[in-house]
């Protein structure tokens, strides 16, 4: 019998421990809880099934549940098609040096706070705000984008856009220029360059870039709370109804914990996508 | 030397306490000086300098404010703290009886607090304050809510009635404090329920909520205190059910073009009131600062609370805001006689009291909401 490698097992157990103590052990936590009870706005201990089948059976958690993962989706299109083209030009039309101004420079926003961002959006999108101000300078009327799955959209963007720029612009500046020129040499055109070698060999960091953003939009409260309006609720903004209204803390668990075995699954499937190898000619 | 270290005699020791205890002495005195933590459990502003600053200092004490927001969010928190935790709770008027069945707040004595100075005989013998005689809850300020509106695009005559919400013009413009308490108690009011307006049959809960969804189409968004407070500013929303002065007034005072009315189906007031909590060490001095509260200095901070403003419920309070600022006291109508004096409007019977559903749970509301706004 091998013995363990104990120096390994040092470097590793942070991480094992970190995983146990704030994911695992509050997930099991979580999943308790659904089944407890609540009376007199405190928690019951108790295995009852009492939670899943009153979420469960509301239309409305089942609308919330519809809403939240077509934004997320919506959302994950959108940003990787914006990114893709600031992404590309990063990794192969700019200089080192200004790749690693653009990347810095991505970064910032996150010094800021993601409610502020989210806040100074009202300025802008606001009916009275800067676009709609600029389009009345040529006679065009407002157009509402506050309280709006488009300013849902927006702060989606505002939180994750940055990110995905990042993420994708490494895993295209890392890709084999040699295999890029080979196309281009044996007179394969830019944009079936771009679909056939370019993008294939991103794969993987591009369905990364994808997966954080869906994740990332998905369990947000702050966008489509303050620029959608709660209109309709997202899951998010139905576990603070659940736990401000009872305080019933177990069924925003049933609540959270299908936001978590979606996730789950979504994650599982993206990055069994992104490793998976091409079958071989 | 060093055998005198480890063995000093009765003089070194002598000499050398009374150098430590002079150097000392400096921060003996400040430790004196520290101040008692009172814990606040509290709506959003209670707790800020402009209402407790002078009372800290006069009493050299420190209030830690917990904020909440809502009488649900309050009861939870409480349930899940030990007891002691907090020394002073505000709560809203319905959410007094919960307090005190639970047993989370002390008896306070009714002698201490200014009975025989309340504007209104109600706030005497305030609804659940009181329970076999005792006394349990210090009423502090109220407020009203009724239509809450942007002056540009709708009229005061149009806005002395909730009718107004379904205005065509205001197709998603209506926004809703995200609360269901006060929405369907308006609502409610609508329907002509009037000084029933909890107490409603099956029926008539059945025709608030169609009420309710009727109005769906012209809604644009649920809000929290910032994302109302902003909607009203940037002109997003042009009417609020579910508000009033207390957001509007702050506003106002800063040249927005919005205001509050109690329309005639009639308007729901909120009550903040002052419990001790229970098991707390601080008993007396919370119970300075509740008489403090509702002294006339303390009342004319409360009516101009910089977070949100109130009525004030005393009648030396009253003057003393006239006597501050007749301006504000004139565009609340804290002046006696004023059409919109709202002890006149509590005496002609066009303010209910904000209450919790009687026939119904809080949870079948709670639960229409989400379907609400989810429609």
């Amino acid at each position: 019998m091998p013995r363990p490698n104990t120096y390994a097992l040092t470097w590793r157990l942070p991480i094992i421990v970190w995983q146990l103590l704030f994911f695992i052990g509050p997930l099991l936590f979580m999943i308790a809880m659904s089944f407890f009870l609540v009376k007199n706005y405190r928690m019951i201990e108790a295995f009852e099934m009492k939670n899943w089948v009153k979420m469960f059976g509301r239309n409305y958690f089942w609308d919330s549940y519809w809403l939240t993962l077509w934004l997320a989706t919506l959302s994950t299109i959108v940003t990787t098609l914006v990114a893709f083209p600031a992404s590309f030009a990063l990794a192969f039309r700019t200089s080192e040096t200004t790749r690693r101004w653009a990347i810095f420079l991505l970064i910032i926003p996150f010094f800021t706070s993601y409610l502020v961002r989210t806040f100074s959006w009202y300025t802008i999108l606001a009916e009275s705000g800067v676009i709609n101000a600029m389009l009345g300078t040529i006679g065009i009327d407002p157009i509402t984008m506050l309280n709006t799955k488009f300013g849902t959209i927006v702060g989606y963007m505002t939180l994750t856009l940055p990110l995905v720029v990042v993420l994708q612009t490494f895993a295209l500046a890392n890709i084999d220029r040699n295999l890029v020129q080979a196309a281009r040499n044996l007179g394969c055109p830019p944009w079936r360059t771009i679909l056939t070698v370019i993008v294939p060999l991103a794969k993987t960091g591009l369905i990364v870039a994808a997966l954080f953003c869906f994740i990332l939009s998905f369990g947000d409260f702050v966008a489509p709370y303050y620029l959608g309006g709660s209109k309709p609720p997202t899951l998010p903004i139905l576990i603070i109804d659940t736990t401000k209204s009872g305080q019933q803390w177990p069924r925003a668990a049933v609540v959270a914990v299908v936001m978590m075995v979606t996730l789950i699954t979504i994650a599982f499937t993206a990055i069994t996508l992104a490793y998976r190898k091409r079958a071989s000619a | 030397m060093s055998d005198k270290i480890l063995a000093p005699n009765r003089r070194d020791i002598l000499k050398y306490g009374v150098a430590a205890t002079a150097l000392s002495a400096p921060f003996i005195t400040r430790a004196n000086a520290a101040p008692t933590e009172i814990n606040m459990l509290a709506w959003y502003g209670h707790g800020e300098p402009d209402m407790v600053g002078e009372f800290e200092e006069a009493n050299n004490v420190k209030f830690n404010a917990k904020y909440y927001a809502g009488g649900d969010n309050m009861l939870g928190l409480i349930a899940q703290s030990p007891p002691g935790t907090y020394d002073i709770i505000l709560s809203d008027g319905e959410f007094v009886q919960q307090l005190n069945e639970a047993g989370y707040i002390e008896e306070m004595e009714p002698a201490d607090y200014p009975f025989d100075d309340m504007l209104y005989e109600d706030f005497e013998k305030f609804p659940g304050h009181w329970k076999d005689d005792k006394l349990y809850s210090m009423m502090v300020r109220c407020g009203h809510l009724g239509v809450s509106y942007n002056t540009k695009s709708v009229s005061e005559e149009e806005a002395m009635s909730y009718k107004c919400f379904w205005k065509p013009e205001l197709k998603g413009k209506v926004g809703h404090f995200d609360w269901h308490l006060p929405s369907l108690g308006e609502m409610s009011l609508y329907n002509g329920n009037g000084a029933d307006l909890w107490d409603l049959d099956d029926d008539k809960w059945e025709a608030v909520q169609e009420t309710t969804m009727s109005l769906r189409p012209q809604v644009g968004g649920f809000f929290d205190y910032g994302g109302t407070f902003n909607s009203l500013k940037n002109g997003e929303m042009q009417a609020m059910v579910g508000i009033g002065d207390w957001i509007t007034g702050v506003l106002e005072k800063d040249g927005a073009p919005v205001a509050s009315v109690v329309p005639k189906e009639g308007g729901i007031q909120w009550t903040e009131s002052y419990s001790i909590g229970k098991d707390s060490e601080k008993a007396d001095i919370v119970k300075k600062f509740i008489q403090y509260m509702l002294s006339p200095e303390g009342q004319v901070k409360s009516a101009q609370m910089a977070a949100y403003p109130g009525f004030a419920i005393t009648k030396a309070g009253r003057e003393a805001l006239i006597d501050d600022n007749p301006r504000e006291a004139i565009r609340t109508g804290q002046v006696d006689k004023m059409l919109n004096d709202p002890i006149r409007l509590l005496k002609e019977g066009r303010i209910h009291y904000r209450n919790i559903p009687v026939q119904q749970d809080l949870e079948d509301w709670n639960d229409f909401w989400s379907e609400y706004k989810n429609a």
